[in-house]
């Protein structure tokens, strides 16, 4: 099995333009994960599975993650003047990362027995440009899983071939698997003594008396 | 939030639709029915929107969601511990499979590794649920297509048997919620050694019996030999998984190739068939069984004494560092897997199963277009599908 950078520089160079980049993963499983642009991704996604090294026939699964804006603090090492000295100092640099949502895809080959390949792509962000390019042509089984992405996540699949809400119902307009996901309050809530079930039915009947 | 773009119009339970030739002339009717959610041939709460032109299938959608609870958004708001038995209820006939699955993804995420008693019990379990899930779809299967009550009681009756062994060492007959996080739950009690080589010893008589009874019985041959072929770039495309798959004649069996838990140790071999089409996926079963009974075999006679739980594993307080992990295993009905994103907090930040019934069902119109409404039904009960894994 190719390692992940070995996978970077044969995918570079056969696809012209294509830009990969490799996630870590501090985990002990040690699954590093390419990221691919979306713009070179079904070219990249047909090098993988056709390739005669890699031969990743099968995309067993694919995951929606949403990831909210972030404020993301590191270490960095600075050096300074502190009294008069040179010295490295700790200093913690704060960066705005914007949120967006990813399509991981977990690619195995059942010709060559080897896997996983992790591909992820990523929208630009969470609201309007949502847009990601589907697989399906090139991996029929992530069909089904691309729908739910969809249906549960909001990322809209360019070019895929039956793109509806599959779980939920049709008409149903949020997308409940995002981390800012807020359940609508409509239920029948039997008053007990119990406070946070009275606070919530409270806070209801004041909402429906309000219109 | 975003609105959804061009929702379709909810699909109609009855339809006439005109059926026109190539001249344009109108000759006869296509007819739009609803197969399900209440039919009993679905298994379930699950429903097919098909298009028929007399009995014959033009069109077949499957319509998902009847049974959908957002497991994976509850998992998400729950400690990693919490959600073991909740797996249960994904496949609710297998759930020590389940609960292995998961085992093994958070396993590979925190680093641990379970000792040799714990994996050999988790093996024994496994093919145990494996007999279990295998037995009872060869009953439904058999249901299906109208062989009411004889196999599906004799199926039953052994299942029956399992499902003792199951609850002296869990407490549930189908809710085991047996595996943790670095080995399993309780010891084995007393005398379930024995009585679970009791229980195998009947096993081979029982599938040579039931095959007696089954394998060359001329209705089943004539319902089942040619039906719904699957050819195996198909299946490898839309990945299938399991008995399914290798009913196509690909050899993929994951206890083979990722040799999870001890799989290595045990001699046993992968069936393979030839047509992929219903019949070679019930006698793919039939054989599955028998290395099962083979692998139970081996493992009742070298489970060594010892630990069952790693020491490092903590239940109270679990935190794995930041990361993600994939982990899968060969759950009866397919590849079952768990893809876990942690953030360093007593939560999961991603929880996402992938479920191999819902994916098997990619194909089903593939296999199911031109051919009659009840052989649409026998199809569906090949695929081995359970509505709680589907709909999640």
């Amino acid at each position: 099995m190719l390692s992940p950078e070995e996978i970077k520089a044969r995918a570079e160079a056969a696809v012209p333009g294509a830009k990969l980049d490799i996630v870590p993963n501090d985990s002990p499983s040690a699954q590093r994960s390419l990221l691919v642009d979306a713009s070179h991704a079904v070219a990249v996604a047909t090098f993988l599975r056709y390739d005669v090294e890699l031969r990743l026939d099968y995309c067993s699964n694919v995951s929606g993650v949403d990831w909210l804006d972030a404020e993301i603090s590191e270490k960095v090492k600075v050096k300074k003047v502190v009294d008069g000295v040179e010295k490295e100092v700790d200093e913690v640099r704060k960066t705005k990362r914007p949120g967006y949502l990813e399509a991981v895809y977990h690619l195995y080959s059942m010709d060559k027995k080897h896997g996983p390949v992790v591909l992820r792509m990523r929208t630009e962000n969470r609201a309007d440009k949502n847009h990601l390019p589907s697989l399906t042509p090139v991996w029929r089984g992530a069909e089904f899983q691309e729908r739910e992405i969809f249906d549960l996540y909001g990322i809209i699949f360019d070019g895929h071939p039956d793109l509806r809400r599959i779980l939920m119902w049709d008409g149903y307009q949020d997308h409940p698997m995002r981390k800012d996901y807020v359940e609508p309050d409509d239920y029948e809530y039997e008053p007990t003594p119990h406070d946070e079930v009275l606070e919530k039915a409270k806070r209801q009947a004041a909402a429906e008396a309000k219109p | 939030m975003i609105d959804s773009p061009a929702i379709p119009a909810p699909a109609r339970n009855y339809e006439v639709l005109p059926k026109t030739t190539d001249d344009g002339i109108v000759d006869g009717e296509y007819l739009e029915v609803a197969m399900g959610p209440q039919h009993p041939s679905t298994h379930g709460v699950f429903r097919m929107d098909v298009v028929l032109d007399g009995e014959r299938v033009v069109k077949l959608k499957p319509v998902f969601g009847y049974l959908h609870r957002n497991h994976e958004k509850i998992a998400e708001n729950t400690a990693y511990l919490a959600s073991m038995p909740y797996t249960d209820r994904l496949d609710y006939l297998c759930s020590m499979t389940n609960n292995w699955a998961y085992a093994l993804s958070v396993e590979k995420l925190a680093g641990l590794q379970p000792p040799e008693r714990a994996e050999y019990i988790r093996v024994i379990t496994a093919e145990l649920t494996r007999l279990v899930n295998h037995t009872c779809l060869i009953g439904f299967l058999m249901q299906d297509m109208g062989a009411l009550g004889t196999p599906l009681m004799y199926a039953f009756r052994e299942r029956e048997m399992i499902l003792d062994l199951f609850e002296s060492l869990s407490g549930s007959r189908m809710m085991c919620n047996y595996m943790r996080f670095g080995g399993c739950r309780v010891e084995l009690p007393a005398g379930w050694l024995e009585q679970a080589k009791r229980a195998l010893e009947g096993y081979s008589p029982f599938l040579d019996e039931f095959e007696k009874l089954l394998t060359e019985n001329e209705i089943l041959v004539a319902r089942t030999q040619g039906i719904g072929p699957l050819p195996a770039e198909l299946a490898i495309n839309a990945s299938i998984t399991g008995p399914m798959l290798r009913a196509s004649g690909v050899n993929y069996d994951i206890r083979k190739v990722d040799k999870y838990g001890i799989y290595e140790r045990f001699n046993f071999r992968v069936p393979l068939g030839d047509h992929g089409d219903v019949y070679d996926r019930y006698m793919i079963r039939v054989l599955e069984m028998r290395e099962s009974v083979k692998i139970l075999e081996q493992a009742l006679r070298d489970i060594p004494a010892g630990p069952i739980i790693d020491p490092k594993a903590k239940l109270r307080g679990f935190r794995p560092k930041a990361g993600e992990a994939y982990g899968r295993i060969e759950g009866p009905k397919g590849e079952l897997g768990f893809y876990l994103i942690s953030d360093g907090s007593p939560n999961p930040y991603r929880y996402r199963v992938r479920p191999p019934s819902l994916i098997n069902l990619t194909i089903l119109e593939d296999m199911c277009l031109g051919r009659p409404v009840a052989d649409v039904v026998v199809i569906l009960g090949s695929v081995d599908i359970v509505l709680g894994e589907v709909d999640r």
